[in-house]
């Protein structure tokens, strides 16, 4: 039964998907978002039950197989359910806030510049959209390292797909084009992972894979000869790398921003919520393997610690709407990396779960804001909203607060809990990656409420009084709403359980020494309990640095406009660097694109053309070709002469014998 | 079917339906063609029992025929399946169907001669993958080259002259070492029954020589660097079915050679000299796909990523000697071996498919030139559909059959050493560059100029052969487990052949 359960989550937005693809036509828009949404409801109901069972009920984790699909040398490669509560709780947010995005998309992709109205573009999108939530289920739900690469690669390419949306947009498809190489370079050290599992645990089941372990502990491998790595160590970071791509962290990060190209409901749904955790969620899925390698866990720490900083640092500049958004998410993938490098594994995951939906709101409330403001995307063209877009007003208002970490929102918990635990940590490198992430608050206050001002309440801009603007239609601020809610209050439960170990207590491992989430659990949750934190919240050093971020914010672009501009002009090198993006664009452009192409055209023009073919190959083909005119001559086609020719050798022949 | 033997039919079906088009299909295109596709039809039926008759259970071969040929030489007709050669067999006669069915209204001249020429190499390569006497190998091996010669040389491009003396000659060259070695074993054996090759005991000088002389024959075929620069231009110049029928199959028949010949007949040189044949095939992976990324006509960068993805056939059957010195057993390595099968397969589909789609665009309009197009999908958006799948698939995604092979061959050549495994994943990264780069210009974008704008979407033909091939990559990316199953006792038995010393 429950098996049965599981397979019609898992395939029915398959169904949705292929019927509104591949008949987009014949079924037309109604029949196409019908169909879709109905295959991810049924999806997001039965999800809420199985999370009921496996979170709430406390049933025991589920492991089985779907099907082989293949079996060699006793090995199975096989497609499967591990069913926990950290699957549980990822498949309820998955098809929930797809669910959410389904219905937000009606509202709007309902008209669009780029297609002509009877392009069937709109059952695309909404096939698309589908297919991602088939694939990011099909991601989290794996009992297996194959059937994660299925669902890692095939999330790649529905976000390549959408990305690219808008196709006749050179930005788009240059962007797409991007996300997938980038994420192909994560992905190639993520199947070198896949493959040392292969080579020491011989098999792809994640539950072989933890029994088989410790055995493999203070085993080593050498890449250089002469130089020992420790397998476990050298295992975990390859995969990590593929988090790296996946879930954009610095260098692999370049991709993100340049993903706000596809249209919003999608950046909300892949490139906020839900594919981007994927990484995170790996991570916390192999706890038992990164519990093994202190160096592993230091160089997540930092890696997590040097994004959340610096990509929210990039947040400030911008002005694009989505874009601050974007910087936005990477920075906070920073925070629950980091977390996972501090062995707070589930204060990790409760960051995907609370972001995923405060920042699925943030971005469908700005996507309110594109629609309302005619697909204008520039803040500088916005200012004083607030009269006309009540409820969008609200829906920002709460998702930036929850972002910020106010005490009490949902942000609040998680991101308190991965301060704190990277604090509590005594991996190497916590220290440094304390202070990142500490000032990273006061940044994500300030870039926060800089666009929220400067949308809501700043001067009104001559586009805003030229043009009527209303807030957007109900199938828009319905889903606004509703990811509103557990934006709020979704902290306030969870984090008893999050803190004590107990949430995950099935499905994440941490080892005695590094529970840093049970310290803080003893210290900040017992006494007051979830309310007592928020209280404590407003004494604390983050809640401070936040609101005095959101002060500064007021300050500059509401109070007293001026400063911002008076700052770029004292320090433009700063500014410069922060507009290039620490130059990582610049540097893969020129180094690995050009590079390649470069050496692309050498080994082609140098050694096939020139070496191999004109001065082999043609060379010997001439001198043949040239021996064989020579011996054409002799061919005349006249009779006599061959018959003197067959007389003579004859002749010689005979004499050479008889002699 | 009939009564007939299955393997005759197969490879005799074709030839006299091909000769019979010749001769009823003079000036009348119309009942050349029709005769063609019902042949090409009944040729594939009559080869489905091959998969459903065929016993999993072992790797003998089966559906055997035997009868005398050339007794003074002792040459047999001698005919049989494993699980290595029939999924080729199958790949051979799907094949046909479609590229009788891809030159339907595009062949407008002497329609008798080409359809015939297709369907008579249709016969001759079934016959390579089931002959077991090496002579009759041999006669398959190379008098298939005469159609394909002909066909380039005809119907093919502007300096289709250079490009078929080029294709000749080379895979002449590469053919006679093979023809040597096999005369060499005959008189050390008295026959020339492959098996018999397959068991006979051989010096190391001996199976040196024999095996380099294999390389050659094979490695001109696959083809293999540094003697791949034929391909491209034979590609470029080849009509769009002749391009198919080069790329989806007779560059897997040095692949078969391989597992055919080199590592059964010489498994002490073949474990001396893996190296080599390791070092051309990463050099293939990586040197290759760098090339395939600057090229600007699509023919030549599907060609080239053609060579690049055949270095995963060649690596993948070349692992388990590293495997068994760096482990202290073979496990992993029949995982190498049946990627390379698989790919071998998978490769038939995806790059048949790719030059078809560029046969698609190049009826339309007439040019090869990747910036000739741009926007295409506004356009054609089934046909952009079915491009972007196939080119995901070669890309390696999964769930299409591009991933099943890359895949298995990857995590066992990692296993055979960590470098090996390293500079072919590689290709995860540079494989996707050249394709989605090429996808990115052709399909996507605005529509660049007019000629874009009057291609017209896929016909009801050109639709029914995407579809098969789109049906073919899913399904085996999606299941492989058939495929693995039948060839798993074949492969076992060749490992242990591979790895028993003959000295």
């Amino acid at each position: 039964m429950l098996h049965t359960i599981l397979t019609v989550i898992l395939v029915s937005p398959l169904i949705g998907s292929m019927i509104a693809g591949l008949f987009g036509r014949q079924i037309g828009r109604k029949g196409a978002h019908t169909v879709t949404i109905l295959g991810v409801f049924i999806s997001t109901v039965l999800a809420a039950y199985v999370f009921k069972l496996f979170v709430l009920d406390g049933h025991a984790p589920y492991n089985a197989s779907l099907y082989t699909w293949f079996q060699a040398e006793g090995i199975k490669f096989e497609l499967g359910y591990m069913i926990d509560s950290l699957s549980a709780t990822m498949m309820l947010v998955v098809t929930f806030v797809s669910l959410m995005v389904h219905i937000y998309t009606i509202g709007y992709m309902d008209h669009d510049e780029d297609y002509d109205h009877d392009n069937p573009y709109y059952q695309r999108f909404f096939s698309y959209i589908s297919l991602f939530t088939f694939s990011m289920l099909s991601l989290v739900m794996a009992n297996n390292f194959l059937q994660l690469f299925f669902g890692w690669e095939a999330v790649g390419l529905v976000s390549y797909l959408l990305i690219g949306f808008y196709m006749k947009r050179e930005s788009a498809i240059q962007a797409n084009l991007k996300a997938f190489l980038v994420n192909r370079v994560g992905d190639f050290g993520f199947i070198l992972g896949i493959a040392m599992v292969f080579m020491y645990f011989g098999t792809m089941d994640y539950q072989e894979f933890f029994a088989g372990l410790n055995a493999q502990v203070g085993k080593t491998i050498s890449f250089i000869p002469g130089v020992e790595w420790s397998v476990i160590t050298v295992m975990v970071l390859l995969l990590f790398v593929g988090a790296m791509g996946k879930s954009a962290q610095i260098p692999l990060h370049v991709w993100l921003p340049e993903s706000m190209e596809g249209p919003t409901p999608i950046s909300a749904l892949i490139h906020a919520a839900t594919m981007v955790t994927a990484g995170i969620f790996m991570v916390a899925r192999l706890s038992p393997a990164y519990e093994l390698s202190e160096v592993a866990l230091s160089f997540i720490l930092i890696i997590g610690a040097l994004t959340a900083f610096f990509m929210g640092l990039l947040g400030i500049i911008q002005n694009d709407i989505k874009r601050v958004v974007a910087y936005s998410t990477l920075s906070q993938l920073g925070y629950m990396t980091a977390a996972l490098g501090a062995s707070a594994y589930a204060a990790g995951m409760f960051h995907v779960l609370t972001h995923a939906f405060f920042k699925a709101l943030l971005f469908l409330a700005a996507g309110s804001v594109i629609v309302a403001m005619h697909h204008n995307q520039d803040i500088r063209k916005m200012g004083g909203l607030k009269k006309y877009m009540p409820i969008t007003y609200w829906a920002l208002l709460i998702g930036s607060l929850a972002l910020i970490g106010f005490p009490g929102f949902a942000g609040f918990y998680s991101k308190d809990s991965i301060l704190l635990a990277v604090h509590e940590a005594d991996v190497w490198g916590s220290g440094f990656a304390y202070i990142l992430l500490l000032a990273g608050v006061f940044i994500t206050a300030f870039y926060s409420f800089r666009m929220f001002f400067i949308v809501f309440h700043g001067e009104e801009s001559e586009y805003v009084k030229n043009h009527h603007i209303k807030e957007s239609p109900w199938v828009i601020t319905f889903p606004l709403i509703m990811l509103s809610i557990p934006a709020v209050v979704i902290g306030i439960p969870l984090v008893g359980p999050i803190l004590s170990g107990s949430y995950f207590a099935d499905a994440i491992t941490v080892f005695e020494q590094h529970n840093v989430l049970h310290e803080i659990y003893m210290h900040h949750f017992v006494e007051g309990g979830a309310l007592g934190m928020a209280l404590h919240g407003f004494m604390s050093l983050p809640v401070m640095l936040a609101l005095s971020g959101v002060f500064i914010a007021w300050y500059f672009y509401i109070k007293n406009p001026a400063i911002p501009e008076k700052i770029k002009n004292a320090c433009p090198r700063g500014y410069k660097v922060l507009e290039a993006g620490y130059g990582f664009d610049k540097f893969n452009e020129i180094v690995f694109v050009k590079g390649a192409l470069k050496l692309g055209n050498f080994f082609w023009q140098k050694i096939d053309v020139k070496l191999i073919d004109t001065g082999l190959v043609t060379n010997t083909f001439m001198s043949v070709y040239n021996a064989a005119r020579a011996m054409r001559t002799m061919q005349t086609g006249y009779i006599y002469h061959y018959a003197f020719v067959m007389i003579f050798g004859l002749l010689g022949m005979l004499i050479w014998v008889l002699w | 079917m009939f009564g007939l033997p299955i393997l005759s039919t197969l490879v005799w079906l074709p030839i006299i339906g091909g000769l019979l088009v010749l001769f009823i299909g003079r000036d009348r295109p119309t009942v050349a063609k029709w005769l063609s596709l019902a042949v090409a039809l009944l040729t594939f039926v009559a080869s489905l029992p091959l998969w459903t008759q065929f016993d999993v259970s072992t790797a003998k071969m089966q559906f055997v025929e035997y009868s005398s040929w050339i007794p003074a030489f002792n040459i047999h007709y001698h005919l049989g399946v494993d699980g290595l050669s029939m999924p080729l067999v199958l790949l051979t006669t799907f094949t046909q169907v479609l590229v009788i069915a891809s030159a339907w209204e595009v062949i407008k001249e002497r329609v008798e001669q080409y359809m015939g020429a297709f369907l008579i190499m249709g016969g001759m390569m079934v016959g390579v993958f089931v002959a077991l006497d090496a002579v009759l190998f041999y006669v398959f091996w190379e008098a298939l080259l005469i159609p394909m010669f002909i066909v380039i040389g005809k119907w093919g491009g502007p300096r289709r002259v250079y490009a078929t003396l080029k294709f000749f000659l080379y895979t002449f060259f590469g053919s006679v070492f093979m023809l040597v070695a096999f005369i060499y074993m005959y008189y050390q054996s008295g026959s020339f029954s492959i098996l018999d090759f397959q068991a006979m005991p051989l010096g190391m000088t001996a199976q040196i020589l024999i095996f380099l002389a294999f390389l050659i024959a094979f490695a001109v075929k696959i083809p293999m660097f540094p003697v791949h620069t034929w391909l491209p231009d034979a590609h470029v110049e080849a009509p769009t079915a002749g391009s198919v029928v080069l790329a989806a199959i007779m560059l897997k028949m040095g692949g078969y050679g391989f597992v055919r010949f080199s590592l059964p007949i010489t498994p002490d040189a073949s474990m001396t000299l893996d190296w080599l044949v390791i070092a051309l095939s990463l050099i293939a992976i990586v040197y290759i796909g760098l090339v395939a990324m600057v090229q600007s006509d699509m023919k030549k960068l599907v060609a080239y990523s053609s060579i690049s993805h055949m270095g995963f056939v060649t690596l993948g059957m070349f692992l388990v000697y590293d495997i068994v010195q760096n482990t202290g057993n073979a496990q992993g390595s029949v995982i190498g071996m049946q990627g390379a099968m698989v790919q071998m397969l998978s490769h038939g589909f995806i790059s048949g498919a790719m030059f078809l789609a560029i046969g698609v665009l190049y009826d339309r309009l007439h040019t090869r030139e990747i910036k000739a197009y741009g926007g295409v999908v506004n356009v054609m958006p089934w046909f952009g559909f079915f491009a972007v799948l196939f080119a995901m698939a070669n890309v390696g995604l999964p769930g299409t059959s591009g991933f099943v092979g890359e895949f298995m061959v990857i995590i066992s050549s990692f296993k055979a050493n960590i470098w090996y495994g390293t500079l072919a994943a590689l290709t995860l990264i540079i494989g996707a560059g050249y394709t989605l780069w090429m996808v990115k210009r052709v399909f996507f974008g605005a529509v660049s100029n007019e000629n874009v704008a009057s291609m017209t979407d896929l016909n009801k033909r050109e639709f029914a052969i995407m579809t098969a091939l789109a049906i073919a990559v899913v399904g085996l990316g999606v299941y492989p487990a058939p495929v693995i199953e039948v060839m798993s006792h074949s492969i076992n038995h060749l490992l242990i052949q591979a790895t028993t010393s003959k000295l």
